[in-house]
């Protein structure tokens, strides 16, 4: 044990700063009350700050994937909380310029109000990507190609992303670190082992991991932590004409459901009674059996 | 009226006080788990609407018969196999749960991905075929569920159907199994005869099974309790990270036991400095009051600044973890290579990460087999018990004690090989011999600081060879002693003719040589002495353990001139040499030299003058209380 500097000069001379004749308070009194417990909302809090915290201290060269949704949005206050106030690493917003109106204002107000260091990467053209994908899914690869762009541009080893187990089944096998091949492909036979918040973070030269800080959250944990937290959404999530939108992608591949949910109590209110699935107004996830778990392994979020 | 509730209550999103458990539904493979998940997603009406039909049509479009199990075989390459490959998480309610089913794999290869599963879970559902009784994958999965830490455990004996309902098959199953689990230390909290695919059991009692008195699985999964952090155990807060955004020293990480409030007095393991919680800090609302117990994550700022790092771990004084450099471990092993005696490993304990060595093999046993017998590596999916040697010490508890601090993981070149729990710490390995009695000093450090006008410290040069190190620690050296301080020159070279005069340049070497510069360099530094070392020392793992011997005395500088200038200095001719070939093992070619991230100071000696960079570095030193020129104040505490 080296003490060798417990009243260093600097301490010393801030010595009249110090309490005088401040008593040793006791630790373990008895009487002392006990921590308030935690409930659902702060322990999906505690374990996300953990996984936050986990991709800085591991990772080299960090990037947030904003989507402007409600999850990543949520992810962006998890990150401040962790991170006491400003997000460490820069907010990143693959953008395919099919996004709504709504969601670019998003972008730009609370880009600023919440200080993020934002890199806007664009989409290449639909040309350049996989002809053989049906449709809507087609469209939505060009995201995947818009974020390798970005990789190599920035030179990323890891990318936070909002996705959640509950959304849809092949994402229900994502690991929280979940490593990517050099092309940013997912091997899902082949993911390393995961436990105890023990996390996988080596990174093979040019290749990434993505970090799903998350990845246990419900859509109703989402609203209710939005609620709780008072953090702004984009007014599409709430009913309009007898319709809102549960999730939000690009215009022309996303449907709004029918719905009269106009508060986020009423959307809570209407989870607990359905069984139509969040991305139910996903054209692309409705296509084919596989295509999204095609999406998935080419490196679709 | 005054209600009582339940510790383990939680408000769910819905404004309900439905506890949340995550249940694991393990054992043999084809012994029907995905049937049992399909058929509870139905008895409980959990099912999207419209799965069921999408997947009836899947299956007549196959010109296969509807097996519940698609439900979970969402992949492609799932249905292809027909088994399930990763976990998967599904959601239910019972009457008075919200349960979050994990769904994992039970063929042997896919073991790392039971345990990914099983190890997020509050409680398990073991199932066993009646026909085919308890087999390997059975066992081995009852032994990974003791390994893994699950208590809760309820058996279920599935396809009754194909015995007739038979009650003496189903006995003599439950008798086998529950001596098995008994053996490991877990109590089985209900053994179950069921039919999955029919419904029996499940979620009602039939008349086939009116034999049975206990409980349906249904009834079984809502009597499990969410498994929660040891709040009344001692507080164990390893620490992730610092965090230096503004003025405040931030130090981060998530209660994995017990609970902290500010103005606690705390030790930081392993080094066992103490210090006292000053603040507990937040956002958006900060700082917090109050008391702030285990499974939050936290930030708290400590009422001195001294050295910690990323792995140490915070308790309380008189209840801390052990420190040591040796651990025994029960495991579990992933990897395809067996684990061997001398093998060098990566453990992860809390946030900390050591490179290790394996001492000894015992015990290692496939747990899927009814005989044991001992082999001298863990070859994959066997467990064992272990001596680890660790590179440095490490914080840790023995499991019994603190489960959370008492379990470590083990890597391999970078990906999770194995895992286990803590059988105990040898804590005698740093203890202070008792024939050694270190002698004080006769002064105490005001009569050093007073006289010298400053705080003993440790000056660290670090760079390339012919980047400038000498030169600037001789001016240094000028500086410190012509305002009439005590400045004492520790040449990395000049120390390698004597004292260091048996070490050579391999990394074990280089380490030892470090170590010895840190220790002698400590040394002065307590005694009011400013130590100058001028080293290369390119490895930042070294120049990290070197800092944590010098602790709060410690100052590193970067003297981070551009490599080619240092090559066209070349003062002692080794560039030159090792361009010729005739010098191994030199730094400065190649890229061996790891530069510091967090130096106190960075001096590019190509870009400014000798006196300039000795400025800055004066200046630095008085900033960061070495240096000091207020004798008035001074004197008050003489």
């Amino acid at each position: 044990m080296h003490l060798l500097n417990p009243d260093s000069a600097k301490d010393r001379l801030r010595g009249a700063d110090r309490k005088s004749g401040a008593t040793v308070e006791q630790i373990f009194t008895d009487g002392r009350p006990p921590p308030p417990a935690m409930d659902h909302l702060d322990e999906l809090e505690a374990q996300s700050i953990y996984i936050l915290r986990e991709a800085f201290a591991r990772l080299k060269k960090l990037a947030l994937l904003w989507s402007l949704g409600k999850d990543s949005n949520v992810m962006i206050w998890l990150a401040r909380k962790a991170f006491f106030g400003r997000v460490p690493f820069p907010a990143l917003h693959v953008d395919t310029g099919k996004k709504f109106a709504e969601m670019y204002a998003f972008r730009d107000r609370f880009g600023k109000e919440w200080d993020l260091d934002l890199k806007v990467e664009p989409c290449p053209s639909i040309d350049a990507v996989d002809p053989t994908l049906p449709p809507a899914a087609r469209s939505a690869a060009r995201k995947t190609e818009g974020l390798k762009w970005a990789l190599t541009k920035y030179g990323f080893d890891g990318l936070i992303a909002g996705i959640r187990r509950d959304e849809e089944a092949t994402r229900a096998k994502e690991r929280v670190f979940s490593p990517r091949g050099l092309e940013g492909g997912w091997d899902v036979r082949d993911q390393p082992p995961e436990f105890w918040d023990q996390f996988n973070a080596s990174v093979p030269q040019g290749a990434h991991l993505r970090v799903h800080p998350i990845l246990h959250w419900t859509e109703a944990d989402i609203w209710a932590y939005t609620k709780r937290e008072n953090i702004p959404i984009i007014p599409l999530y709430l009913s309009k004409d007898g319709k809102r939108y549960r999730s939000l992608g690009d215009q022309d591949i996303t449907n709004p459901v029918a719905s009269t949910a106009s508060s986020i109590d009423e959307i809570l209110a209407e989870l607990d009674g359905t069984k139509v699935p969040e991305r139910a107004g996903r054209a692309l996830d409705h296509e084919t059996e596989d295509a999204f778990e095609r999406l998935r392994v080419a490196g679709y979020l | 009226m005054n209600m009582i509730l339940p510790a383990s209550v939680s408000a769910t999103p819905n404004g309900t006080t439905r506890p949340q458990v995550r249940i694991v539904i393990v054992g043999h493979v084809d012994h029907g788990k995905s049937t049992l998940v399909g058929r509870l997603l139905h008895e409980t009406g959990s099912l999207p609407e419209g799965k069921l039909e999408m997947l009836k049509a899947v299956s007549a479009r196959r010109g296969m018969p509807f097996e519940w199990s698609f439900l979970l075989d969402a992949l492609q390459t799932e249905r292809d196999q027909g088994i399930t490959i990763d976990t998967t998480q599904i959601r239910f309610r019972t009457r008075s749960r919200d349960v979050v089913l994990i769904d994992a794999p039970g063929h042997a290869e896919f073991l790392r991905n039971m345990i990914t599963g099983a190890s997020q879970a509050d409680g398990a559902v073991l199932i066993i075929d009646a026909l085919e009784g308890v087999r390997d994958q059975t066992r081995r999965h009852g032994y990974l569920l003791h390994l893994l830490g699950i208590k809760q455990v309820a058996i279920v004996v599935n396809k009754m159907d194909r015995v007739d309902f038979s009650a003496d098959r189903f006995k003599e199953i439950s008798d086998e199994i529950s001596a098995h689990l008994i053996g490991l230390g877990v109590t089985p909290s209900a053994v179950i005869p069921i039919s999955a695919r029919d419904g029996d059991g499940v979620a009602e009692q039939t008349p086939r099974i009116d034999w049975y008195q206990g409980p349906t699985v249904v009834e079984a999964l809502d009597a499990l309790e969410p498994a929660r952090p040891p709040e009344q155990l001692a507080l164990r807060l390893p620490v992730q990270a610092i965090y230096k955004f503004d003025d405040r020293r931030i130090v981060a990480g998530r209660i994995e036991s017990g609970h902290l409030s500010a103005g606690d007095e705390i030790v930081i393991m392993p080094a066992g400095k103490i210090a006292k919680i000053k603040t507990v800090e937040s956002w958006p609302v900060t700082p917090l009051k109050g008391s702030h117990g285990a499974g939050r994550s936290v930030g708290i700022t400590l009422d001195r600044e001294l050295f910690i790092e990323r792995g140490d771990v915070i308790a309380h004084a008189g209840a801390t973890p052990r420190d040591t450099r040796r651990i025994r471990a029960r495991i579990f092993w992933l990897h395809d290579k067996p684990l061997s005696k001398g093998d060098q490993i990566l453990i992860r304990l809390g946030t900390r990460e050591t490179r290790a060595s394996v001492v000894a093999i015992e015990k290692a046993v496939d747990p899927g087999e009814l005989s044991n017998e001992e082999t001298t590596a863990i070859a994959r999916n066997h467990v064992g018990e272990i001596d680890i040697s660790l590179a440095q010490p490490i914080a840790a508890d023995p499991y019994q004690e603190n489960s959370r601090t008492g379990r470590l993981v083990i890597e391999v070149n970078g990906r999770i090989a194995g895992g286990g729990l803590v059988l105990s710490v040898d804590a005698g390995q740093r203890a202070v011999p008792i024939d050694i009695v270190p002698v004080e000093s006769a002064l105490r450090p005001e009569e050093h600081s007073a006289r010298y006008r400053h705080n003993g410290a440790v000056i660290w040069l670090t760079g390339l060879p012919g980047s400038g190190k000498s030169t600037l620690a001789r001016a240094l050296e000028r500086r410190l002693f012509s305002r009439g301080g005590s400045p004492i020159l520790l040449d990395g070279d000049t120390l390698r003719a004597g004292l260091n005069g048996d070490l050579g340049f391999s990394a074990q070497d280089r380490t030892e040589n470090i170590r010895r510069l840190a220790e002698v360099a400590t040394h002065l530094a307590r005694n009011g002495h400013i130590a100058v070392v001028a080293a290369v020392s390119p490895s930042a793992d070294d120049r990290a353990a070197a800092r944590r011997i010098a602790d709060a005395s410690f100052r590193e500088i970067y003297v981070a001139t551009p490599a080619e200038v240092c090559e066209s200095r070349d003062p002692k001719g080794h560039y030159a040499k090792a361009r010729a070939g005739t010098l191994q093992a030199f730094t400065g070619i190649g890229n061996d030299y790891q530069p510091p991230a967090q130096a106190e100071l960075r001096i590019d000696t190509s870009a400014r003058t000798v006196s300039d960079a000795t400025d800055e570095i004066e200046r630095m030193l008085a900033e960061t209380g070495i240096l000091f020129d207020e004798l008035v104040d001074l004197a008050a505490n003489i």
